[in-house]
């Protein structure tokens, strides 16, 4: 929001506010200031989340495993759609995990600048921090479906890509820069225009429809396979299916599309949020 | 001597008016009107071009605002309510960017009006310390090393492990101001801070701010509590609708301030931009202060009664709605507070109030008042649902004690009042 210059001196140093003009800096050295902060709020969305829930953390396994039931019965049993060889439940939940995680982010992450509006107007921090945490925090979720996961495999004996293993981790980092980045616009927009708020239903089961989550990206015709691409989402899925399953082509043309449309979003939303950021106090 | 703050030009340029009309629908027609035109609305919010039914009004909040403050030093912010106080805090804190302007702060600043920021009723006290501490700014390791002392301040104890929502509300307010209290900022800030809580956590947090200010750290203190000022401030600076009017030693500035900031006629007429938007639809118009004759007055006989009237707008029905005011004498003591609806009867006649135009008047007898200058505060709210307006500040009015009990002794006599007492006098013996 503003802009600071620490002289380089003994303490106390001394900080300058004046109005920022034009791209504000990225300053992201205030962020490392405020690292501790981050790790706190996750650690409170966490802690938070099932509170004074009958069933507590179980809820993070019964959430996807409810959705992959309902896709097993529509998409295998009654569609009957093809999965590449796979048993279903394991080729939907691999694609639910990432998907997950995306939507978690999605919708607290829009959320995250009004819903902590007390305390956007009352103290200084890196707003930066707000999306940042809501995204994070879906990663505990993740890593306990993840756990699901394994199970699943194990039970209907489906061997892991083993060669292929070590590209998930950067899926998972595309799944988040997605995920942040979309965060970052929504939630900058989200302070001015509530409109934000009654399109996330909306937009969430659009994206869903819109990924491959539920059947396999090879049922969408060739001629269409770059503009299908243009989903961020769709390079996750199938990176996350391809390098635990072994399914599919692996990368092309369609994954780096992918992942430029996701950095796009991802730096176009940081440059976005930190130009907007100067007046969430004011229009929040 | 090092200079802590330094404020060289500063304005704050605020859009109003926006809130305003944008949901005000009469008729099915505008709300028809209203969706049909969304998509077009959408468009030009797209390319940044601003809905032209939103009338674009800007006020300035603080204009070319500009004072060095030394370090070590308190010093007292004054001025009405919209004068610019909380703006030029936010700003110093950072919560808010300047339009023009700069300010150079040495060192942390810290600020009460952030308590219990950030708390979650879910978590227990001694979550929450590490949570508030962390948002406040401060290193795991400070929070480490003030944690005992933070929950000894707090006085819960043996609820540090309980969750803060099912403290009572004083309990809760303890601990978030023991948290702030801890933070050992460079520079500490305190807005109207004070007005919430009990006596005791009132002198609490006065006694934490005489520490900071006798460790050497500078303090700025605003309050619209004259007697508060006075006490714990040496210098003070006056704002009047986003400017610096004046600069000088506490008493001085606050006789300028009670003088000149008020209404010299005996009314107050509300400007549409001294009324903050979350009044609505309360909107205070004029406060009036009458000799029985009906003149208009600014000084007040002690011995005749005085007629004090409150006109205001409702734009809406509002139930359980009580109009009323506080009395302060000009060094801040509370001589009464009395609402319109103070009687049962009058309650159940005028609790529920149409939308329209409304006086409430009021006779406050004569053989009341001592010699003086005193101010009236004035206060709309619902009982325990919403205070749509207050203005601690309304109006003043100087008391003329000629003919009063007493007034063949030449003599300054103590107290707010001056009743005629109904005296006896027998002989005994």
């Amino acid at each position: 929001m503003t802009q600071i210059t620490n002289v380089p001196s003994h303490e106390p140093t001394t900080i300058y506010i004046k109005p920022t003009k034009g791209l504000a800096a990225l300053n992201l050295r205030d962020l490392w200031t405020y690292r501790e902060l981050i790790f706190f709020m996750v650690w409170r969305d966490v802690k938070v989340k099932y509170k004074q829930t009958l069933l507590g953390m179980a809820w993070a396994v019964i959430q996807p495993v409810m959705t992959m039931l309902v896709f097993t019965f529509l998409f295998d049993k009654v569609a009957k759609l093809p999965t590449e060889g796979i048993p279903y439940p394991v080729f939907s939940f691999t694609a639910l995990l990432p998907w997950g995680l995306f939507v978690v982010a999605l919708n607290q992450g829009s959320r995250s600048l009004v819903a902590h509006n007390n305390m956007v107007t009352k103290i200084y921090f890196p707003r930066l921090i707000l999306p940042m945490s809501s995204v994070f925090a879906g990663l505990v979720d993740f890593a306990i479906a993840f756990v699901i996961l394994i199970a699943l495999m194990i039970y209907y004996q489906v061997t892991p890509a083993w060669n292929l293993l070590w590209t998930l981790p950067f899926f998972l980092l595309l799944a988040i820069i997605t995920a942040l980045g979309v965060a970052l616009w929504l939630s900058a927009v989200n302070v001015k225009y509530r409109d934000v708020n009654q399109a996330l239903p909306f937009l969430t089961q659009f994206w869903l429809f819109a990924t491959p989550v539920a059947y396999s990206a090879s049922v969408v015709s060739a001629k269409w396979q770059i503009l299908y691409s243009l989903n961020p989402m769709a390079g996750v899925v199938n990176g996350f299916r391809w390098a635990l399953l072994g399914a599919g082509n692996g990368p092309d043309i369609t994954l780096w599309v992918s992942v430029t449309i996701s950095i796009l979003i991802f730096i176009s939303g940081l440059f976005y949020f930190r130009s907007m950021e100067k007046t969430f106090a004011d229009t929040i | 001597m090092t200079t802590a703050i330094s404020v060289q030009n500063l304005g704050k340029q605020y859009k109003i008016g926006a809130a305003e009309t944008k949901f005000r629908y009469n008729m099915l027609r505008d709300v028809i009107v209203d969706t049909v035109s969304a998509p077009i609305r959408l468009a030009k919010a797209l390319v940044g071009k601003s809905d032209r039914r939103l009338n674009q009004n800007f006020i300035w909040a603080l204009n070319d605002v500009s004072f060095d403050l030394d370090e070590g030093k308190v010093l007292g912010i004054v001025g009405r309510n919209g004068a610019g106080k909380s703006t030029l805090l936010k700003i110093l804190s950072r919560v808010t960017e300047p339009t023009t302007g700069t300010v150079s702060v040495r060192g942390r600043v810290g600020s009460l009006l952030e308590v219990g920021t950030g708390f979650h009723p879910e978590l227990t006290g001694r979550e929450n310390i590490y949570m508030n501490g962390a948002i406040l700014g401060m290193k795991r390791s400070q929070i480490d090393r003030n944690f005992d002392a933070i929950v000894d301040f707090s006085e819960v104890g043996q609820f540090i492990d309980t969750p803060v929502k099912r403290y009572s509300s004083g309990m809760y307010l303890r601990l978030a101001f023991a948290v702030a209290a801890h933070l050992e900022p460079d520079i500490l800030v305190v807005d109207e801070v004070l007005a919430v809580g009990d006596a005791e956590f009132q002198r609490k947090c006065i006694g934490k701010m005489n520490d900071v200010a006798q460790q050497g750290r500078t303090v700025l203190f605003v309050s619209h509590n004259m007697s508060a000022i006075l006490r714990l401030t040496q210098e003070a600076i006056v704002l009047k609708k986003g400017q610096l009017i004046k600069r000088a030693p506490t008493p001085e500035a606050v006789d300028f301030y009670l003088a000149s900031g008020q209404a010299e006629s005996g009314e107050r007429v509300w400007e549409a931009d001294e009324i903050p938007m979350a009044s609505a639809p309360f909107k205070p118009v004029a406060i009036k202060i009458k000799e029985r004759s009906g003149a208009v007055v600014d000084t007040i006989r002690s011995t005749e009664p005085v007629v004090i009237e409150f006109e205001y707008q409702l734009d809406a029905p509002v139930t359980g709605l009580r109009v009323g005011m506080y009395l302060n004498t000009m060094r801040g003591e509370y001589v009464f507070t009395a609402f319109d609806t103070d009687d049962a009867q009058q309650f159940e006649q005028f609790g529920a109030r149409t939308a329209g135009r409304y006086v409430s008047r009021c006779e406050i007898p004569a053989d009341f008042f001592n010699e003086g200058r005193y101010y009236l505060g004035v206060n709309a709210s619902s009982f325990g649902v919403k205070r749509f307006f207050m203005d601690e500040n309304a109006i003043s009015f100087n008391v003329d004690i000629s003919g009063a009990p007493g007034t063949q002794w030449p003599e300054l006599r103590q107290g707010p009042i001056r009743p005629r007492l109904n005296w006896k006098i027998e002989k005994l013996d």
